[in-house]
């Protein structure tokens, strides 16, 4: 491959690299104004995370105490069927999935967003430590001022910004990075931990272990009240982040690269976290801190898609699936007993993690 | 790797004998002309006035003027830490400079949108990484970030321009080859092809032969000198080698602990009292046999030693 | 520098007596010690001072020498003991006791958390070294991670469902040195006495590999056994605090950062430094503990996390670190 002088390069015939590329580019007639690049195997992972999530969904409206055929199910969404049907399907089953959807979606394109931006497959909102903040502003109004209700999210919404905010002003200097993000997480979240152990020690028992429960995050008993306005904040923030994630991840060619290429890393950086953050704590409000989904589902979703970098919708689709599955394990493995989800996920991505690095070792990566 | 044909400058002349009157002692320079330098005031699209550039606390450059000669090789060159990728990434804007301005088209480059500047100007950093798995078609599209907008992600300009980048380095063949697996010369082109992609006027490259071995090295530079010959394109380079930046830049820039020493045609400027004022190497100058550019011959090690003594 | 440190100590062993929600005169504290003196102030002394003094000699020393053991096998100044999965171990292990076997005294608890804690040490070391390149610091360090969040959830769910469990374990897990049994300290004292010449036996192999794999297998270092034996110390060390005391964040990661700025990175003055200081400042954090809130008392753990944060965070702002 040697390097002379060949005549200008634009004699020769074009479409080498389109060709190369994965996927295909949608153009106007024009081909001017208007041209979407869609890729292949993306597309179609997504089609079938679509599909599990439309069975597990399925399961989760049909199974349990109150055992329903599917058609019984689909008739009661309608509006048809009997009124106790209704009632299990629309008033029970329907928002607790709807509201495992919404946040499945959200912390899995927050942690995909998390991770691009850091760099760092741990980088997600648990380590970085917007969940201890939430928690420590639920403990506090659960022990402490004695709330109940709509106040706790409220007090863990305020406690996650805070602590996200926290950290971002102590990691910023001279720029932001990943690492020191992560690092400086750590922390903050240790102090943090440290808080919410005093006040799990300086209550009653039986208060102290309903705030244990809510730390760790479940689906029990979610109803519309969280469903609708987790949705109406998704519907915001979420557009929001797919338009960012196409300058993200021009991101992973290193800072210097993506500036040249006329990107403002920092504001990127700045609004791209905010906005994270925003979606997790509507999450967090939702469900409680998840833990791990964060994490597992832009990894899963990468594997599955075999795209560079992390699809933000196939990371949220997946998270949407892993959820929905941890709270059907959750709610089935040990019945009668309800295990919150948030100890499935916690097991499930544990484990999955260890398998992942074995796996990744045995092949002599990493 | 293949034999690498050597490239011939078209008109070799022979390198003026090293005068003391090409060598007036320049120190401090802070107007932005050269000494000897062909820079004529006006034909300069990028140019920084009075920079102070620092990180942190450590100041690198103070009061530092420079022009980048329009359609020019310029080659940058200076012992290290002189302050020679600070000032590459000032001019690129990646570095905030503590007093000073960076002028791009006689504008401000920091008020400029940072989309336009980026088709205007590109840069190779040091720092550049591929993410895992990334193929090399894919990566060379990246460079038309730039030019594209949410609903028209991907035009027949886009492709056309990434075809021609590709074959400009001759990477086709590696298209859909991952980055990870090539070697280092193969992945410098591909990231010369990323830059290339961009369709900018300047291009600006932070040291693009480090790390690679000698044949690689004439490889990416026989490279830039095509497409500054082919294309027009101004390009400004940091190199390490000496001898590499006599013989392919057309306008060489000195540096010394933030200070322009010298700038100018090479022929002319470089000088073995020049050498050993920017890098404290005593050395001789001899016209290269391939090119007639100066070459840069270090002396040996008991001559260096008695003039070192004298 | 070793006098200094051997002062500390010192200092923070005569508060730790001496200063309380009631304060004893240091004579009566001597007379005391000394089987003289009786009454109210002496039994205090001696019945619940010198077991928590004790205590947090033995497992200050544990957790300071096993972070600057973490740290100098990691090579990377933010690893903390409890990354290898021991603390996880521990409370898994501890839940288990209490609600599945119903186990309640402190003395039968410490040997199921010593258990779970080797246990899960192993268990990280054996995930680690999977495939070719064997147990790299950053392996061990993914791996304690994983093992970790799977071992969490196991917790969560004891204590979730088991409320006779969660009350005893949520004060074991906040860390405190209030109410030690001086069988407790007997019993772990064997351990830590073994783990501390172990890890102090590995100060010379650990200066050589400090430069890097290959130039300390050029130094004449064994990579393998090396690490096996600083991981060995750090489990029996780190394990045995743990089983104490519960966890007890940042003694292990702040203590030698605090050496090395005083020392450089010398593992001959950094381990037995680390060892030596550490049981002085966390003596300190724990009479300044029962100081602030008198009379009550605020943990061990809450103090050093509160004390020892900021100085991570201005360590991580300070310069550039290596990655994990």
């Amino acid at each position: 491959m040697s390097v002379d002088v060949r005549p200008g390069p634009l004699t020769r015939p074009t479409g080498v690299a389109d060709r190369a590329r994965r996927g295909r580019t949608l153009r106007g007639r024009t081909g001017a104004r208007f041209s979407v690049r869609l890729e292949g195997r993306t597309a179609l992972v997504c089609a079938g995370l679509l599909a599990a999530l439309a069975a597990v969904v399925a399961v989760l409206l049909t199974t349990g105490d109150y055992p329903l055929t599917v058609p019984q199910a689909v008739s009661a969404l309608l509006g048809q069927g009997r009124p106790a049907d209704a009632f299990v399907v629309t008033g029970l089953r329907l928002p607790r999935v709807v509201v495992g959807v919404l946040v499945g979606v959200a912390l899995g394109v927050a942690g995909a967003v998390f991770q691009q931006v850091t760099r760092n497959p741990l980088g997600s909102p648990d380590v970085i430590g917007f969940t201890h903040g939430a928690v420590t502003g639920a403990l506090v109004v659960l022990l402490v001022l004695g709330g109940t209700g709509s106040a706790v999210p409220l007090g863990a919404l305020v406690g996650g910004f805070a602590n996200a905010a926290l950290v971002y002003a102590l990691s910023v200097r001279g720029g932001l990075q990943g690492y020191r993000l992560i690092l400086v997480g750590i922390g903050v979240s240790a102090v943090l931990i440290a808080v919410n152990n005093y006040l799990l020690t300086r209550s009653r028992v039986e208060q102290a272990q309903a705030a244990q429960l809510w730390i760790t995050g479940s689906l029990n008993a979610r109803g519309w009240d969280q469903a609708l306005p987790l949705a109406a904040g998704l519907a915001v923030l979420l557009p929001v982040l797919l338009v960012l994630g196409r300058s993200l991840t021009v991101l992973d060619l290193g800072d210097d690269a993506a500036r040249a290429l006329g990107v403002r890393v920092d504001r990127l950086k700045l609004a791209v976290l905010a906005a994270a953050v925003a979606v997790t704590a509507l999450a967090a409000t939702a469900a409680g801190p998840i833990a791990f989904i964060a994490l597992a589902a832009p990894q899963v979703a990468r594997r599955l898609t075999g795209a560079v970098g992390s699809g933000l919708v196939a990371a949220g689709l997946t998270g949407a699936v892993l959820l929905l599955l941890s709270d059907l394990a959750a709610q089935r493995l040990f019945s009668p007993v309800q295990l919150p989800v948030g100890v499935m996920t916690g097991a499930v991505g544990g484990l999955y993690l260890c398998w992942l690095l074995v796996a990744q070792w045995r092949r002599g990566l990493g | 790797m293949p034999s690498l044909p050597r490239r011939r400058r078209p008109a070799p002349v022979p390198a003026p004998a090293p005068t003391p009157e090409t060598d007036p002692p320049v120190t401090a320079l802070t107007t932005s002309t050269g000494p000897t330098g062909p820079v004529r005031p006006g034909t300069a699209r990028l140019r920084g006035q009075d920079l102070t550039l620092a990180y942190d606390e450590r100041t690198i450059a103070r009061g530092l003027s420079l022009e980048v000669p329009d359609g020019s090789f310029t080659v940058v060159v200076g012992p290290n830490a002189c302050g020679k990728s600070t000032l590459l990434r000032a001019l690129a804007r990646m570095l905030k400079p503590t007093s000073g301005h960076v002028l791009l088209d006689g504008e401000h480059i920091r008020s400029l949108p940072s989309k336009e500047v980026a088709r205007r100007l590109g840069l190779l950093p040091q720092t550049a990484s591929a993410p895992e798995g990334i193929t090399v078609a894919d990566l060379v599209a990246r460079g038309r970030f730039p030019h594209q907008k949410l609903l028209r992600q991907w035009t027949r300009d886009d492709e056309r321009a990434v075809d021609a980048a590709m074959a400009s380095t001759h990477v086709e063949d590696l298209a859909d080859r991952a980055v990870d697996e090539l070697s280092g010369g193969q992945r410098q082109r591909v990231w010369i092809a990323m830059a290339l992609a961009q369709e900018t006027p300047l291009l600006l490259l932070d040291e693009p032969t480090t790390f690679l071995d000698i044949a690689h090295q004439i490889e990416v530079l026989d490279l830039l000198a095509t497409l500054h010959e082919e294309q027009g394109r101004t390009l400004v380079a940091v190199l390490h080698d000496l001898n590499h930046a006599c013989r392919y830049a057309t306008h060489l820039v000195a540096l010394k602990g933030g200070r322009v020493m010298a700038q100018g045609d090479p022929r002319e400027v470089v000088t073995a009292e020049l050498v050993e004022r920017v890098f404290g190497l005593p050395c001789v100058v001899v016209p290269d046999p391939e090119t007639g550019t100066p070459l840069v011959v270090p002396l040996a090690r008991h001559r260096s030693a008695a003039r070192r003594g004298a | 520098m070793l006098g200094l440190a051997a002062l500390v100590l010192l200092a923070a062993v005569v508060a730790s007596l001496a200063v309380g929600s009631r304060d004893v005169p240091l004579g009566t504290v001597w007379d005391a010690l000394r089987g003289t003196a009786t009454g109210q102030d002496a039994l205090v002394v001696r019945e619940l001072r010198v077991p928590r003094t004790l205590a947090g000699l033995l497992v200050g020393a544990a957790l300071g020498l096993s972070g600057a053991l973490m740290q100098a096998l990691t090579r990377n100044p933010l690893a903390d003991p409890g990354l290898l999965g021991v603390n996880a171990g521990a409370a898994a292990a501890m839940v288990t006791a209490l609600a599945v076997l119903g186990l309640t005294s402190r003395l039968q608890l410490v040997w199921f958390a010593m258990l779970g804690a080797a246990v899960v040490s192993v268990a990280v070391y054996v995930i680690g070294s999977a495939g070719r390149g064997g147990a790299t610091p950053v392996r061990l360090a993914l791996a304690g991670t994983a093992v970790t969040a799977a071992l969490t959830a196991y917790t969560t769910a004891w204590i979730l469902l088991d409320q006779r469990t969660f009350d005893r374990f949520r004060f074991w897990q906040v860390g405190s040195l209030a109410g030690q049994d001086a069988a407790v300290v007997a019993q772990l004292a064997p351990f830590v006495l073994v783990g501390t010449a172990l890890g102090l036996s590995q100060v010379r192999p650990l200066n050589a590999l400090a430069l890097g794999v290959d130039s300390g297998r050029a130094l004449g270092a064994s990579v393998t056994r090396t690490r096996v034996l600083t991981a060995l110390a750090v489990t029996l060390l780190c394990g045995s605090a743990t089983a104490a005391v519960g966890p007890v964040a940042f003694v292990g990661l702040a203590v030698p950062h605090l050496v090395r700025a005083l020392t450089g990175p010398d593992q001959r003055w950094v381990l037995p430094l680390s060892t030596l200081l550490a049981p002085g400042l966390l003596l300190l954090g724990d009479v300044i503990g029962r100081v602030v809130v008198r009379p009550g008392e605020l943990e061990v753990s809450i103090v050093a996390a509160v004390l020892g944060a900021p100085v991570l965070v201005a360590l991580v702002r300070r310069r550039r670190l290596a990655q994990l």
